[in-house]
């Protein structure tokens, strides 16, 4: 009982946050920023994933039903806040968290990649927010590695024998920093010309760092919080996909 | 403890932490005070300084607050879209309990 008040005044308070709302500003990269050759070669990269992730996401749909509610969730969650833009006092910019992580534990990395496709796109089209020249790139470096990351870490973590919430703090983390990574690889290798990659690669990465070492963080705890309350309330879930052990979800869950 | 002292507990609590919320609220997001994004800061800047400039999007929303709009509506129905698949996913669960204690 008392959850589900703490959830309708999160919610609340979430609203009121979104109703406050601002242009978002962040990293996707914008539309027509990356020469031709190298956008289309980050569509090319990003094609197979895509197919995949479409592939697994018919087939767990088939499997199970509560699979859609979940991915409906994922692709909402990763929506609002891959377009939330949170300022950063510190460095006086403001950006915003992927989600590609939360979406990759619950609902593997392959669906994921989907799930950022379709929130990318969306953005591109309607809210000016990254581009359509440039979503190839912003699908790999948020829908694929953002999600293989935070998946990765996440298993590795899990096998080692860590926690829940550290495991997810920690994979909704590098999820976010992989992110940022992928971005400023695309970018130094997209605009550099004739310049060496390496240094241009480092000064993108120092400059995103004051803006998204905190965000990183505030991902991580979202990451955490999201497994947890699942865990919570949709243990099985977490054992149908393969998250928690069976042994591990508590008799009143 | 009393359940009416533990309420009036968790509200006074609430309360106290409504006020810093305001305060962040306003402060970040209608404070007069601008944030510039990464995407101002960092890449489309870099990429100015390397010759590529930013292209306007397809659907331009111009100026003006059409795409303050547009965000509030992607929000909300954003929203709208989480609360609902999350309600589905709860109901669901209760509803597994039900069939489980009915068959039981």
């Amino acid at each position: 009982m008392n959850l589900n008040k703490n959830i309708t005044i999160l919610i609340f308070f979430l609203t009121l946050y979104l109703l406050s709302a601002d242009v978002a500003h962040a990293m996707h990269i914008s539309e027509g920023i990356l020469p031709f050759n190298w956008a289309l070669l980050w569509f090319v990269v990003a094609a197979p994933f895509l197919a995949m992730g479409l592939r697994r996401l018919n087939v767990l749909a088939r499997e199970d039903l509560s699979f859609k509610p979940l991915v409906g969730l994922m692709a909402a969650v990763v929506f609002i806040i891959s377009c939330m833009p949170v300022p950063v006092p510190t460095a006086g910019t403001c950006s915003h968290p992927c989600g590609a992580g939360i979406a990759a534990i619950l609902v593997g990395p392959l669906v994921s990649v989907v799930i950022s496709a379709v929130a990318l796109l969306i953005q591109a089209l309607f809210l000016a927010h990254g581009g359509l020249t440039t979503l190839g790139a912003n699908i790999v470096s948020m829908g694929v590695i953002g999600s293989f990351s935070g998946w990765i870490v996440f298993r590795l973590l899990r096998t080692g024998g860590a926690s829940l919430a550290v495991a997810g703090f920690i994979a909704g983390l590098m999820a976010d920093w992989a992110t940022y990574l992928a971005t400023s690889i695309e970018l130094a290798s997209g605009i550099r010309g004739g310049a060496p990659f390496f240094p241009l690669f480092v000064k993108i990465v120092i400059a995103f760092v004051p803006t998204q070492l905190p965000l990183g963080i505030l991902e991580g705890a979202m990451t955490a919080g999201m497994v947890l309350l699942l865990h919570k309330r949709r243990p099985d879930l977490l054992v149908r996909m393969g998250i928690v052990k069976t042994d591990e979800v508590s008799i009143h869950a | 403890m009393l359940e009416h002292q533990r309420k009036w507990k968790v509200l006074a609590l609430q309360a106290l932490l409504f006020i810093p919320f305001l305060f962040g609220i306003f402060y970040f997001t209608l404070a007069p005070r601008q944030w510039q994004g990464v995407d101002e800061a960092v890449v489309e800047r870099i990429a100015r300084e390397h010759g590529h400039e930013a292209r306007k999007p397809l659907f331009d929303p111009g100026e003006g607050d059409l795409l303050l709009f547009a965000f509030l509506c992607a929000g909300a129905i954003g929203g709208f879209a989480a609360g609902y698949s999350w309600r589905m996913l709860v109901s669901e669960r209760r509803l597994d309990n039900k069939h489980h204690c009915l068959k039981g």
